[in-house]
């Protein structure tokens, strides 16, 4: 197989290969995880201002007080790289188009100077967080294969991608298949992998807002 | 596989419900939990993550119902859960927890970390691996009544006591009356201030109010060892008191676990929404306040603090009251970093004060209430529940600081206006 041929398998069987085995995974791992359900609570409820899961979605991507000291490279450092990601995913014109040509929605996107830079701190915050993960006692000792390979998957999509668009390394047809082939392999990972709380965060966060303004906290 | 571990594990397969996997699928293992508890901050011992309490029913999660999890378990890739590592986990799951759910708190993508020790407990006793003291405590208040052994003779010595002291009888078993009170053995044991105070605020607000001769315990280590059977008679007890003398509102002591089996859990034990209100003492002092029903005179001039329970602020959401009571009878009244709901445990919470083998990490992490006290330069401790005073008793003591603890329903009767009843 030559670049031009694993480009056009990329751009085709592949991605429809990944594209379904992602919406048939999520779909399926949503239903396994939410078709569980949960007793009802037959306490007497306590309201208080601020109180909801919805709150707790929300002020729950704002580091609670005094957390930012303790571990700042673990709240700088994600804010950066999914900021970062969601720049570069999202607001990279060539992938506004393609996100067109296959929902048909489309936005404006960044100029690509703007794009690059967010891809270089986004890989830099991506290595600095993976530097803290083998450094600190506790991410360490937490980490498992998954954690670091979880990471790979979501680094190899930004430096290809990257890669591709600067013309470094491999010539662009070879870079640009083997970036759409790491997205392809992201999106077949997520739904398995601790990448899915791309979904079920929202919905942790709101199931633990719930339940504590049913007693009047809002955490 | 041993026929406890199999029914521990059935257990938990049943206690698994949708936050709890969405909890599990949530987690990055970003260790930001180990930051906000203290077994952690205070022993810097990765093994206290509070995630990492938690592996042994992650994996059963995973085996029982995903479906890679299942798959995995079929071929024999996955580990299964076996009643050594659950032996292990006993320290962590009982010693180095105190469901005080800091933890809860601080979880970026939003898991209820607390929450799901608790559920795990329930594995835990039923598997055979929860700690003796606590299986002491409970077997005790199931069989005698009140986890420290105290039958009812003793409360009714400590009534007579209490009437002699402060001149006012104390009422057992009146129908009708507006408050229940509950109490917990601590109090009975250690800390009759209590009653006695009671007996005196209810006069001074003119309220009705009883003991009940069935239900005066109030305390639960059915929820802290994690067992719901127990904790089930433990609360039907009460619901069955009050339900008998028809009152309106029982009052849970100055007892965090208290509060917590009975205002939240209660219901849900018993499988009904109660006939009956359940308010935290604090919060039937705050309510008189602002009725001005409770009138107060003089101040305390020294300076204080007030110690959150976890149970009662954190897990209760009774936040404002213990302050507009401080207010009340303290001129210098400070609070704490992290005051409110934020509030750093004791170390002694969800059993583990019940626990010997807990003591002396117990001791060992009481250093980070140590430096929050220091801070403040406060010369006298505040709090509402019985088991943080003693715990607090007991590292102070550690820690040769002179800093007395004080109840503070007991200090606000001590500042009771002397006028009309």
């Amino acid at each position: 197989m030559n670049e031009m041929e694993l480009l056009n398998w990329v751009r085709g069987p592949g991605l429809n290969i990944a594209v379904a085995v992602f919406l048939l995974g999520t779909i399926w791992r949503l239903f396994e995880i939410y078709s569980l359900g949960r007793k009802q609570d037959l306490s007497a409820p306590r309201n208080a201002a601020g109180a909801s899961g919805w709150h707790t979605v929300v002020r729950r991507s704002m580091p609670p007080p005094g957390m930012l000291k303790r571990s700042p490279v673990s709240y700088i450092g994600g804010y950066a790289f999914h900021i970062g990601l969601a720049i570069v995913v999202f607001l990279f014109a060539p992938h506004i188009v393609l996100i067109e040509n296959l929902i048909g929605l489309s936005w404006p996107a960044l100029p690509s100077q703007v794009v690059d830079l967010a891809a270089v701190v986004t890989m830099a915050a991506m290595v600095l967080v993976l530097v803290d993960r083998i450094n600190k006692p506790v991410k360490r000792f937490l980490s498992t294969f998954e954690d670091y390979f979880t990471w790979a998957v979501t680094f190899l999509p930004v430096l290809t991608g990257y890669l591709a668009v600067q013309h470094l390394l491999l010539p662009y047809t070879t870079m640009l298949a083997l970036h759409i082939l790491s997205v392809e392999i992201l999106l077949v990972v997520l739904p398995f992998t601790k990448l899915f709380h791309v979904f079920t965060l929202f919905a942790s966060r709101w199931y633990n807002g719930n339940a504590n303004a049913h007693k009047g906290v809002p955490v | 596989m041993s026929a406890s571990l199999e029914k521990g594990v059935a257990v938990l397969k049943e206690m698994i419900d949708a936050p709890i996997a969405s909890y599990f699928n949530s987690c990055v293992h970003c260790g930001l939990c180990a930051e906000a508890c203290l077994f952690y901050t205070e022993t810097g011992d990765p093994k206290y993550t509070p995630i990492h309490k938690l592996e042994p029913l992650r994996r059963i999660y995973e085996q029982e119902y995903t479906l890679l999890g299942k798959l995995a378990k079929m071929v024999g890739l996955s580990k299964p859960v076996t009643d050594n590592e659950l032996e292990e986990w006993k320290e962590l799951v009982y010693n180095s927890c105190t469901l005080c759910a800091r933890c809860s708190l601080v979880c970026p993508v939003g898991n209820d970390i607390v929450y799901m020790v608790r559920k795990f407990r329930e594995g835990m006793a039923v598997s055979g691996h929860a700690p003796e003291g606590l299986i002491g405590a409970t077997t005790r208040a199931i069989e005698i009544g009140s986890p420290m052994g105290v039958k009812l003779p003793a409360v009714q010595a400590q009534m007579k006591h209490v009437h002699k002291d402060v001149g006012i009888e104390i009422p057992m078993d009146q129908e009708g009356a507006e408050y229940m009170v509950l109490l917990s053995s601590m109090e009975i044991m250690n800390f009759p201030e209590y009653l006695g105070a009671i007996a005196k605020i209810m006069k001074q607000a003119g309220k009705t109010w009883t003991l009940c001769s069935t239900a005066f315990e109030a305390t639960n280590s059915g929820i802290q060892i994690g067992s719901s059977d127990l904790a089930k008679v433990i609360v039907n007890r009460i619901v069955e008191g009050a339900e008998r003398l028809k009152v309106k509102t029982v009052i849970s002591p100055e007892c965090g676990h208290a509060y917590t089996a009975l205002r939240w859990d209660g219901a849900n034990l018993v499988g009904r929404p109660f006939s009956f209100k359940v308010l935290h003492i604090l919060e039937v002092l705050d309510e008189f306040r602002a009725q001005g029903l409770l009138k107060t005179e003089g101040f305390e001039m020294d300076r204080m603090t007030f110690h959150d329970p976890c149970q009662l602020v954190r897990r209760g959401g009774v936040v404002q009251q213990p302050r507009n009571l401080m207010n009340m009878v303290a001129k210098d009244f400070v609070e704490m970093e992290d005051a409110g709901k934020y509030n750093w445990c004791c170390g002694g919470g969800g059993g583990v004060s019940a626990n010997e083998d807990a003591e002396e990490l117990r001791l060992q992490v009481f250093k980070i209430k140590k430096g929050q006290l220091e801070k403040t330069g406060a010369k006298t401790m505040v709090t509402a529940c019985a088991n943080c005073r003693i715990i607090l008793e007991e590292g102070l003591e550690h820690y040769q600081m002179d800093i007395p603890v004080v109840g503070l329903t007991e200090m606000i009767a001590e500042h009771l206006a002397e006028s009309k009843s």
